[in-house]
């Protein structure tokens, strides 16, 4: 009976899931996807064009196309130099912010000792300095630490200002884990270490990957920390990249145009292949 | 999935029910290894608390508590960054802040960012989140690319906007095709209306994550609650406005809290559109850009230090005041109160 009962409801949700919803929904909704890509679109497609296309016709189509901007920014070392920085950045910044979130959460979640609730809060109160506060005296000690223009001084701040969000995220899903679970590890002999190694580490993996998407790219995004940090070109990420390389061709929009366009290409990938996970984790997240 | 998340997390915030992990649950006679870890915890639990929290500590101590403290210490001083501070000046720098007219926009421009920024994004969000709830083909395709805009970078989107939205860019030429010539405007450059053209870039870049957001909690409403209402007899706006978005509150409440601590220290888009020297009669100017351009870009480090505090202690002063009154029922005092 049961069984029957859930079978059905399960039928009966398939079957609205590939239904197709009203049309009024699809008008709203493709209103809106145009509102959201026509931007982009248009630095896609302005970088296909020729700054003589651009001036009599702003918003119009490529005719001819010219691949010739995007080929030069591809040929030139300086895209490639800063997709190197920026990669490196914030590949460091996301190992580095979950690896020592993970753990910090871990100890916060399932352990009890005096100060727990101290640190805790010492850790949710990072949520209220946000980067732009600490800015100028974060620039002062990195120059005093001699790790000015050098990619280090970028990600370990980046990783102090990250892990904030990522305890905050974290540690209610490392609590959620049921304490049965636990208790029949070390019955079997795991210890607490060897716990966290072979249950919480898998069981957290949804709470981790969204933290690790959301921290990856923010650090590629960033722009106040490496414009004060990162004053050598060699040094430069793709945001200060962009930046610079608008300015100096600042009569030139269509090579600035293809240069924007290619530098949001790998953050945006890395976002459609993981979304799914994005709005799976924040589900848990944002109620806890 | 999302189901045993939910109520995993719904565990965690109840205090009676969440904190059994280690050591709770004393109505019932514990397991004597639970007793040994109520009473005290033993060395090699001690070294793994240290080895394991020791790292995050000093990074988070090293690069966020301290640079925070210093801001404090250093708005003391007219200092222009080399060599320690010498030239004590007191609450002079504060002074000068609040009689400066230029900062005085900042805020006035951040207040009305932070308003402006609740009233426009969260209606709307929440309508496309409803929208987008709703079962349909291409549902997926729709979410990731609602949330492009976030995803790309703020230089990006603050290089491509200034370029289109030029006296004869695109937006402008856009605007004629469509009959709409009598439109034409400076978009950037008339101070009037800047402030609702950045409300528009705001908009437009931040909308994803509010209905990303929403659309999380929304999908931990369980269906029960709607089939029931439906098969009473309720409308669906009826089920939305009486079931949905009263179930949806600490989420939009969340958003609520991020969008205002983010709208208070709002800077890139501004300082990338405006230039590094947006001055307040722009009509954008943000606490942000004022700390910059008066600190570090006018070798001031002990003044834009000053603002720094200013910039902090307002938005401590908002977030508290929000915590206190709209948030308590949501968080338990996950910022206030430490665990709950």
């Amino acid at each position: 009976m049961a069984a029957t009962t859930v079978a059905t409801r399960r039928a009966t949700r398939t079957n609205r899931r590939l239904a197709w919803g009203s049309p009024s929904v699809y008008f709203v909704a493709v209103l809106l996807i145009g509102a959201m890509l026509a931007p982009v679109v248009y630095i896609i497609l302005g970088g296909f064009r020729t700054n003589a296309q651009i001036t009599t016709d702003p918003a119009g189509w490529p005719n001819p196309w010219r691949v010739g901007n995007y080929l030069g920014v591809l040929r030139g070392g300086v895209f490639w130099q800063e997709v190197l920085n920026s990669t490196v950045i914030a590949v460091c910044t996301t190992a580095g912010v979950v690896t020592l979130g993970l753990m910090t959460s871990y100890i916060l979640a399932r352990y009890r000792f005096r100060g727990r609730g101290a640190m805790y809060a010492l850790f949710a109160a990072g949520l209220m300095f946000p980067l732009t506060v600490a800015i100028t005296p974060l620039y002062i000690l990195v120059r005093t630490v001699g790790l000015m223009n050098t990619l280090p001084g970028v990600i370990l701040p980046q990783i102090g200002f990250g892990i904030s969000t990522t305890i905050i995220i974290l540690v209610p899903f490392l609590r959620a884990i049921p304490d049965e679970i636990q208790e029949a590890a070390s019955i079997d002999g795991c210890s607490r270490l060897g716990f966290f190694w072979r249950m919480v580490l898998p069981l957290s993996m949804p709470g981790v990957i969204t933290v690790a998407i959301l921290t990856f790219i923010a650090s590629w995004n960033s722009y106040l920390l490496p414009l004060f940090i990162l004053n050598r070109e060699s040094t430069f990420t793709l945001p200060l990249g962009v930046q610079a390389f608008a300015s100096q061709y600042s009569v030139d929009t269509a090579k600035v145009l293809a240069f924007t366009s290619l530098s949001m290409i790998p953050a945006l990938v890395f976002f459609s292949l993981f979304q799914r996970r994005i709005v799976g984790g924040l589900t848990g997240a944002v109620k806890g | 999935m999302t189901d045993s998340n939910q109520t995993s997390a719904q565990l965690a915030q109840d205090p009676s029910t969440g904190l059994t992990t280690v050591g709770g649950g004393a109505l019932v006679a514990p397991p004597p290894t639970r007793r040994r870890s109520r009473k005290g915890i033993g060395w090699p639990a001690r070294l793994e608390i240290a080895l394991m929290t020791g790292p995050t500590l000093i990074v988070y101590l090293f690069f966020v508590i301290l640079p925070v403290a210093v801001a404090a210490y250093y708005g003391f001083f007219s200092w222009q960054g080399y060599g320690p501070p010498k030239d004590f000046v007191g609450l002079r720098n504060y002074l000068l802040i609040f009689q400066d007219g230029a900062f005085l926009d900042a805020l006035w421009h951040n207040a009305a960012i932070v308003v402006l920024s609740l009233v426009i994004q969260g209606p709307v969000a929440v309508l496309l989140a409803l929208l987008l709830n709703r079962k349909m083909r291409g549902q997926t395709l729709i979410r990731v690319l609602v949330f492009i805009p976030y995803v790309i970078s703020e230089v990006v989107v603050g290089t491509g906007w200034s370029l289109m939205l030029q006296g004869d860019g695109a937006v402008n030429s856009l605007l004629e095709h469509i009959g709409l010539g009598w439109l034409r405007t400076d978009w950037l450059a008339n101070p009037g209306l800047a402030i609702w053209t950045l409300m528009g870039i705001l908009t437009w870049k931040y909308i994803g994550f509010a209905v990303i957001l929403f659309l999380a909690g929304l999908q931990g409403i369980p269906d029960e609650l709607t089939e029931a209402a439906a098969i009473d007899g309720a409308s669906y706006w009826q089920i939305q406005r009486r079931i949905t978005l009263p179930l949806l509150g600490p989420t939009i409440r969340i958003w609520a809290f991020l969008s205002m601590i983010g709208a208070l220290q709002l800077f890139d888009l501004v300082y990338i559109i405006w230039g590094q020297y947006v001055a307040s009669t722009a009509g954008t100017s943000t606490m942000a850009t004022y700390m910059v351009a008066n600190g570090r870009n006018a070798g001031e480090y002990g003044y834009g230090n000053a603002v720094a505090v200013v910039l902090f202690l307002i938005s401590l002063a908002a977030a508290l005041v929000y915590q206190r009154f709209v948030l308590r029922r949501d968080t338990e005092g996950a910022i206030t109160g430490g665990m709950g």
